[in-house]
């Protein structure tokens, strides 16, 4: 089985995001960048049908020059090669945007499974791997938990919603998007990363996909939310601020 | 024509909360709705929407729409679409919608801005970034159809403004061409994992635990407090995911949705996914190391600290208070 995993570089989950200049964007200089999650997840589900079927791995990324050691970290998990689509305006981009840039990329590799997590962490749209499987004329399944080969195909576990979830047949090729928590991630072996610096990991120029990059929808500015509630907070020492609380749920919240 | 078609869902035989939603947000942008109902037996979906003071009603009917599959879906409203011609397409941002608006709104060449939390003048819609620690302003430019799909609670469910007596609108009917061979998935029944034996929708206090915690090893710090307050522990997804609670103890939007009278959110930063499932509760406690943490914003009282210092000093105060 050849499974391509479309994965995403995002700023680290607890890096402190500030509106950058333009106002247009966030303040990229100081930031540390990681895997999506959901990605890794997805990359986790194809490692392990890999090792349960044989076949290759490719894990396939858009972004800039910094995308490159996701990439690598990808590899040192056990991708086989990587390619690297070289982009620097992935931000003004629109989710049917970026997503050309990676049908474009998949297209010529011509896999049996698609693999991509359900969301980023960082923008959060959603909908890139469902208009992959547009573009690519395949059919999809999102939120997806595991995946079993089936003789035709494949059949994987769907959630829906407050804790239903469905099985979902399909033939292949497909691309699936991948929910979070249904394996256990891995972490990269010291011969995993030793091994990762000889895999291929080959680049792209976005301009060469020919994808066009005029947004439909344009991300006009990045402002903070405005509060709804007036939120009070207790200060002083985790003692006093803790006695304070309780106090303000006894006395003016009454729920205790 | 112009104007804004909302396409609703059905939630158990009926139309869902999140439906009436979206058409009071297309109703913002356009006088001239149009509620469009979807599947193999629409009769009922479609008298219930009409209701509602909308300009009319479409009910979409084939064999092939039931059950839900995202191609038979996007074939089905990719026809109606070209033969309405709407300005906007407005849907609820459900599980289901997440899994097929995105290729139907690149069958027009656009992309559809998700998860929509406000509307201003132009019209801008305004978006989650950064799991809630900034918001986008989005500006449709394309020259087709604007999709969008609005977030669970961003707008009213009730209509405004409905004038009394208004005359019911006019329900007509869309037959698509769809065959069997065009649909590629095939859905099975849905299913639960096991009966669920902690009914989280019914609990007076919650205290609710986040990734702060760290380690599986650090939660009888949670349990401590939960159990001075008289509360079921609950916790967001990532703990769950990690096996460190089970999965029926998850408050979200794939897990349960609660409103008890106290929700203290431990170490939880308040994706969006989280807050769905828990911003109705009366009273929202947040105790959190940093003071920027999106569940400050649904917070009414606030503690930004060291979750591993303020948890157990709570726990204390609260038994010394008893």
């Amino acid at each position: 089985m050849k499974i391509l995993v479309a994965i995403k570089q995002v700023p680290e989950r607890d890096a402190p995001v500030r509106i950058g200049a333009s106002g247009k964007w966030i303040e990229e200089a100081d930031l540390q960048f990681a895997l999506n999650e959901p990605d890794a997840y997805a990359l986790e589900e194809a490692l392990q049908l890999k090792d349960k079927h044989g076949g290759e791995v490719v894990a396939v990324s858009a972004g800039p020059e910094r995308v490159g050691s996701t990439l690598r970290e990808a590899l040192a998990k056990g991708a086989d090669r990587a390619i690297h689509i070289v982009c620097d305006d992935l931000g003004e981009r629109d989710a049917l945007g970026v997503a050309r840039l990676l049908a474009g990329a998949i297209k010529p590799e011509d896999p049996d499974l698609v693999l991509t997590g359900l969301q980023s962490e960082d923008l959060g749209h959603g909908q890139t791997g469902v208009i992959v499987a547009e573009l690519l004329g395949l059919p999809h399944a999102t939120l997806i938990l595991h995946v079993e080969k089936t003789e035709t195909g494949i059949k994987a576990k769907r959630e829906m919603e407050e804790g239903w979830f469905q099985f979902i047949e399909t033939s292949t090729p497909a691309v699936l998007t991948m929910q979070s928590g249904g394996n256990k991630l891995r972490y990269a072996t010291l011969m995993g990363i030793k091994r990762a610096k000889t895999k291929e990991m080959r680049q792209i120029a976005a301009a060469e996909l020919g994808a066009d990059a005029t947004p439909t929808a344009v991300l006009e500015s990045i402002v903070l939310p405005q509060k709804k509630k007036s939120t009070q907070m207790l200060s002083g020492s985790p003692k006093e601020a803790a006695a304070a609380l309780v106090e303000k749920l006894k006395a003016e919240a009454r729920v205790l | 024509m112009s104007g804004v078609l909302v396409i609703c869902e059905e939630r158990a035989g009926r139309i869902g909360r999140t439906s009436w939603e979206a058409l009071t947000a297309g109703q913002r942008l356009n006088d001239a709705v149009t509620a469009v109902v979807i599947g193999a037996q629409t009769e009922s979906l479609a008298a219930e929407v009409a209701a509602r003071p909308l300009g009319k009603v479409i009910r979409v009917e084939h064999t092939l729409l039931a059950p839900y599959t995202g191609d038979g879906f996007t074939l089905a409203l990719e026809q109606l679409i070209r033969a309405e011609k709407p300005d906007y397409v407005v849907f609820p941002h459900t599980y289901q919608v997440r899994d097929y608006a995105p290729a139907l709104a690149a069958r027009f060449g656009q992309s559809l801005i998700g998860d929509v939390i406000g509307m201003a003048e132009g019209p801008v819609f305004a978006r989650q970034l950064m799991q809630g620690r900034l918001h986008g302003q989005y500006r449709p430019s394309g020259n087709g159809p604007c999709f969008l799909s609005v977030q669970a609670g961003a707008f009213p469910a009730e209509a405004a403004g409905a004038a009394a007596g208004a005359a019911s609108p006019a329900i007509s009917n869309f037959a698509p061409t769809l065959d069997a061979a065009q649909i590629r998935t095939r859905p099975g029944e849905p299913f639960r994992e096991s009966a669920q034996t902690v009914d989280l929708g019914s609990a007076q206090r919650i205290v609710s635990v986040g990734r702060g915690i760290k380690d599986a090893a650090n939660l009888p710090l949670v349990q401590d407090l939960a159990a001075a307050l008289g509360a079921e522990l609950a916790a967001s997804r990532p703990i769950c995911d990690a096996g460190w609670l089970p999965m029926e103890r998850q408050v979200g939007s794939s897990g349960q949705t609660v409103a008890p009278r106290l929700y203290v959110a431990v170490g939880i930063s308040g994706a969006i996914q989280h807050l769905v499932g828990m911003k109705g509760s009366q009273c929202i406690v947040a105790i959190n190391k940093d003071v920027e943490a999106p569940i400050f914003e649904v917070a009414d009282y606030g503690i930004s600290g060291d979750l591993f210092e303020v948890v157990p000093a709570l726990t204390e105060a609260l038994k010394a208070a008893q």
